[in-house]
């Protein structure tokens, strides 16, 4: 009771002092649970959240860090019972639960505010559900194709921009007893991005977010046509062999040894094969080809996020967390190389002056007029997810039982989607 | 008598019934956390099973859908009769790590010089984790680093992808299975062959009796109780067979690796799960496979104890 009277009175005094303007000092607990828990970017966010606090000197903030895969089960339960202030999840239809149960705060009233409504454009689709906000975003970053250049070099093979020019570079490469791409699907994700980026470059865009809402047939003959261009490469041994059994991880040292010449990946792949030794001259990135030119490029470009959970005890110091996250000047900081090595979302930000975070900030904001996609295991809802993504590792391992997985898709979709 | 029956006018009711009454007190907290962590469970996961629950919003009742849904699974060969098939390979195959531990046991009952050492190399599989027996075997079957296709290469053979071929690696991952499960049978027979009666080794040997048929007539029946024991633990173990399944394939290639006890966390718990309902339906599933097991290890205990 003390200390909160003595504080009032400071938070007063400094008020008087400063002449601050109407927003008063923020006072009482704020708890942050963050599924950051790599170290680097639990160090990120631990140091913006000293930053933040030092602001608010009143304000007692209290940061639990979830590993990340448990994370992913445990919000389930922190959300309805034992809730924090401020939580980190992830945008589109991964959020979408969470929202329908009315556990997330509508924030559209942060979105209003000109200084988000401006400079955060981007991303509003993305945590929009059903007219409103349900959050901010502080992250997120490009996929595209990352490819050894001194194997391209070696075989005189330059940056494919079509289709065409993607099977003849692939074509060279297994000629010279290498795999075009490496990839591990043993967590299923993996596929689900090369899913993605087909399917967006022969059918588009909006088709795409259509199968992923459900609204389209698993067996429409533009999703076979997806499946043709996709065994096309895998007839000609464009992957490595025994891809199911790794992880995205474990599929890192092919390329790393030459083994296979390029990986369809996020940006969060560039940090280990730097590790692995791979230098800057020997990587570099390009843009997925366009394989039908008449639909619009469109990308794949996951957003990170931060909400505040419906039953959270100090909404206002949240949303003023909020704020704070998506200043152009954090946006700056939590994503430079030093820290999440990422892009900022906030339009009035510095992009680092890393290679392939400038090449995928370039290619995002000037290259992608189809839109930008969240991923699979986003877009779709998890159960979808779970069993498409099943049926793209399948299809990769044997193309011959398409028809059959397509069927079983089609019999999931009917089932998912209809309540 | 006549003390006790004095005695019994004078004390309270509690100092009089406490023969009939001490066993019960003594059983009170175990049968309370049986019950409630045990038994009401149970019949929560029947109900639970009835309904459409993604854990978050309100339950809606369904009836038997989920239990129909698990039919067509079944009927199209999909997710469900696939767990089913693998249950069924785990329970047969699984009973391998019996005779094995018996052999091994009889191997190691001997006395000679360092022999607990042995012993305790063959029953380190059953103390290391689960979860290290999965990595161990996860890297010993990896098809381009592993030392199983090393081996196989010596003799001619292709590189074959055990845990990535759907046709493997349901046995690959009993095989790691086996590993644990077999130190256990055979610190079971272990202890089984110290109390086998060396007056009937004796008469047998008199009546010429060695070999195999020493082994057959006259240890292993004397070894019933610590089979009996084994068998059940095999058992339950196969049934519940799920932390090798979640280390080593996650259920895949392509879900062709699934047991009840994992499509069960799967649709319920994991990452892209969360239906409660169905999830309990399998549970249910799984709970009546296991009652009639457990029935038939209820019945024979029974008929054992009454035969007494």
């Amino acid at each position: 009771m003390y200390s909160t009277f003595k504080r009032t009175t400071a938070a007063l005094a400094l008020g008087v002092a400063m002449a601050a303007p109407a927003a008063a000092e923020l006072t009482g607990d704020l708890r942050i649970f963050l599924d950051t828990s790599n170290p680097a970017p639990r160090a990120t966010m631990e140091a913006m959240i000293e930053r933040f606090g030092a602001q608010h000197p009143g304000l007692e903030i209290e940061t639990t860090v979830i590993d990340r895969e448990a994370y992913k089960t445990q919000i389930r339960n922190f959300l309805t019972a034992d809730t924090p202030d401020v939580a980190t999840w992830y945008a589109a239809n991964r959020m979408k639960p969470y929202v329908e149960a009315g556990l997330f705060e509508d924030v559209s009233d942060l979105w209003a505010e000109p200084e988000i409504a401006d400079n955060l454009a981007s991303t509003k689709g993305a945590l929009t559900i059903d007219g409103k906000q349900w959050g901010v975003p502080y992250t997120y970053y490009q996929w595209g194709v990352y490819y050894r250049k001194d194997i391209f070099d070696e075989l005189g093979l330059s940056e494919p921009t079509t289709w065409e020019e993607e099977l003849s570079n692939c074509q060279k490469i297994v000629d010279s007893g290498r795999a075009c791409y490496t990839i591990g699907t043993k967590f299923l994700w993996t596929a689900g991005g090369w899913f993605d980026y087909l399917n967006m470059r022969t059918n588009g865009f909006d088709f795409h977010q259509q199968l992923a809402n459900g609204e389209v047939s698993w067996e429409d003959d533009r999703v076979k046509q997806t499946f043709a261009n996709w065994k096309q490469l895998i007839d000609m041994g464009a992957f490595i062999d025994n891809h199911q059994t790794y992880s995205w991880q474990e599929a890192l040292p092919f390329m790393v040894n030459g083994e296979a010449a390029a990986y369809l990946m996020g940006n969060f792949a560039v940090a280990p094969l730097r590790d692995a030794g791979l230098t800057d001259d020997q990587l570099d990135f390009y843009q997925f080809v366009a394989i039908n030119p008449d639909v619009e490029l469109a990308e794949d470009a996951p957003t990170d996020t931060f909400h505040i959970p419906a039953n959270a005890s100090n909404k206002e110091a949240a949303r003023e967390f909020l704020r704070f996250v998506v200043s152009a000047d954090e946006q700056t900081e939590i994503n430079n190389g030093a820290n999440l090595g990422q892009l900022p979302v906030n339009a009035q930000s510095a992009v680092d002056d890393d290679k392939f975070l400038q090449q995928g900030f370039e290619m995002l904001s000037s290259n992608s007029p189809g839109g930008v996609a969240q991923f699979w295991d986003r877009d779709a809802p998890a159960e979808m997810a779970k069993v498409s993504m099943e049926g793209f590792q399948e299809f990769m391992v044997k193309p011959d039982n398409l028809d059959r997985i397509l069927a079983k898709l089609e019999r999931a979709r009917e089932r998912i989607y209809d309540n | 008598m006549t003390v006790a029956a004095d005695a019994s006018e004078q004390e309270s009711w509690f100092h009089r019934n406490q023969q009939r009454i001490a066993p019960w007190l003594f059983l009170t907290p175990g049968m309370l956390f049986f019950l409630v962590y045990v038994i009401i469970p149970v019949f929560q996961s029947f109900n639970l099973s009835l309904y459409e629950w993604d854990g978050l919003g309100a339950a809606e009742y369904v009836g038997f859908r989920n239990y129909e849904d698990l039919y067509w699974e079944w009927v199209d060969r999909d997710a469900f009769y696939i767990s089913m098939k693998n249950n069924l390979i785990w329970l047969i195959l699984y009973l391998a790590a019996i005779p094995a531990g018996l052999f091994i046991a009889l191997f190691l009952n001997q006395t000679v010089w360092g022999i607990r050492l042995y012993k305790s190399l063959f029953f380190f599989p059953f103390v290391i984790s689960q979860v290290v027996v999965g990595l161990v075997f996860t890297w010993f079957y990896d098809p381009t680093f592993g030392l199983l296709n090393e081996f196989l290469g010596f003799f001619g053979l292709g590189p074959v992808n055990v845990l990535g071929d759907e046709r493997f690696v349901t046995y690959g991952i009993i095989f790691a299975g086996l590993w644990p499960q077999t130190a256990y049978c055979m610190i079971l027979y272990l202890t089984g062959l110290n109390a086998v009666d060396p007056e009937q080794i004796e008469a047998g040997r008199l009546d010429g009796a060695k070999g195999w048929k020493m082994l057959w007539h006259i240890i292993i029946p004397q070894l019933r109780p610590a089979t009996f024991i084994a068998f059940v633990v095999t058992i339950i173990g196969a049934l519940r067979s799920f932390d090798l399944i979640s280390i080593m394939t996650q259920g895949g290639p392509f879900g062709s690796s699934r047991v009840l006890a994992y499509y069960m966390f799967e649709v319920a718990l994991s990452e892209y799960g969360f239906r409660m309902g169905y999830g309990a339906a399998i549970a249910v599933i799984l709970f009546l496979i296991m009652l009639c097991f457990i029935a038939y290890f209820l019945w024979s205990m029974y008929r054992e104890e009454k035969g007494r």
